[in-house]
């Protein structure tokens, strides 16, 4: 439990150009989020949420087992057994109601920024996403793909952005990928920093390497297997249909066939 | 007796490629139309008869009435199983259908 009259901590976590205020006056949760998003804090004023973060120790927060994420009374009601968030984008704040655990900071702020981003034509992608001469690569699938492998095989002259969770903001009738500390078994955030999309792959494990062609109709289906989204609000569903749309009609994508050795990166340039 | 059909309300359509991408909201499932199809999807605004669609697939394919007649019979059912599309004997009210783009 938050003790009252301590001082208050504010820590500004900006990704993805979109920066979000959290105050806590659980210091202790505050050293492990400096901690956490370590590369992504940032001193901006201009903020796109604010919340107060108040901490428990103690048993679950919601009943809610599985993620839920609902809009009532102008605001999302975002709750799950570890922390319940409650943020109106009207007034840019709210508040999280959470355990004393990074863990559950991470799950909503994830879910925030898939918000914001929905509204903006943009998405978080399960995907791993790094930067090669200038140009973003995105790599997507599930769990067990590969992600984490093909990230870890990256070399020296290759930036990577996210063994996980990529981060898409569209940019006029381009997309660009921003670098996100929502990180998979590599355990290391991704640099800050962003380039256009070159290229969207769907990671296909295989016993050579190669690549195969994607239509963008089959590419919009995969896509939306892949983009993190939990509201079940009609209107951000269609919206998301639309962004898989428009994304796949300008991006190119491709299945990309791998086993896990470095020559895979030959094909990625 | 006339037919008329209609995108289901929750539905989302987008043309690319010339085929058209049809999402259903309700069983998060993606569907995608052939060229035919798609022809048909986009002239199923609830209120034009099934009969004149099929008079405009004889006028826009080299296909006789017949033929397209039971082509459009049969997409109509399957998409009406699928809960993309609606069926009436009646001409569906204005403003009824899911969104296209």
């Amino acid at each position: 439990m938050t003790l009252a009259g301590t001082p208050i901590e504010r820590i500004v976590i900006e990704i993805g150009r979109t920066a979000v205020l959290l105050r806590t006056s659980d210091h202790k949760l505050a050293k492990m989020l400096l901690d956490r998003y370590n590369g992504f804090v940032t001193p901006a004023e201009n903020v796109a949420a604010e919340f107060e973060i108040e901490s428990h120790d103690g048993g679950p927060i919601s009943s809610e087992q599985e993620v839920s994420v609902r809009w009532k009374n102008d605001q999302w009601i975002i709750e799950r057994g570890d922390f319940r968030v409650r943020w109106s984008p009207r007034r840019r704040a709210g508040t999280i109601r959470q355990a004393a655990s990074p863990f559950a900071t991470d799950s909503a702020l994830r879910i925030v920024h898939s918000l914001v981003l929905a509204s903006e034509g943009g998405f978080l992608l399960h995907a791993a996403s790094a930067i090669r001469n200038g140009r973003a690569f995105l790599f997507a699938g599930a769990s067990g793909a590969g992600k984490t492998t093909i990230s870890s095989l990256a070399p020296s002259d290759v930036v990577l952005l996210s063994d996980e969770i990529s981060y898409i903001r569209r940019e006029g009738n381009t997309y660009r990928a921003y670098g996100t500390p929502f990180t998979g078994e590599l355990g290391r955030n991704g640099e800050n920093v962003s380039a256009p999309v070159e290229k969207l792959f769907f990671l296909v494990q295989a016993s050579s390497n190669g690549e195969a062609c994607v239509g963008r109709s089959e590419a919009v289906g995969k896509l939306l297997k892949n983009i993190l989204f939990f509201s079940i609000e009609t209107s951000l569903i269609e919206r998301m249909f639309k962004t898989a749309v428009d994304f796949a009609s300008c991006v190119p994508a491709k299945n990309l066939l791998f086993s896990p050795e470095p020559a895979i990166w030959n094909l990625i340039a | 007796m006339p037919l008329f059909i209609s995108h289901s309300e929750d539905t989302a359509s987008r043309k690319l490629d010339g085929e058209m991408l049809v999402a259903s909201f309700r069983t998060s499932t993606l569907f995608s139309l052939n060229e035919m199809a798609t022809f048909i999807w986009e002239l199923a605004d609830g209120q034009t008869p099934l009969d004149e669609i099929v008079d405009r697939i004889c006028r826009e394919y080299d296909v006789d009435r017949e033929t397209a007649l039971q082509d459009a019979t049969d997409l109509a059912d399957k998409l009406a199983r699928n809960g993309i599309l609606e069926r009436s004997e009646s001409a569906f009210p204005t403003q009824k259908g899911g969104t296209s783009a």
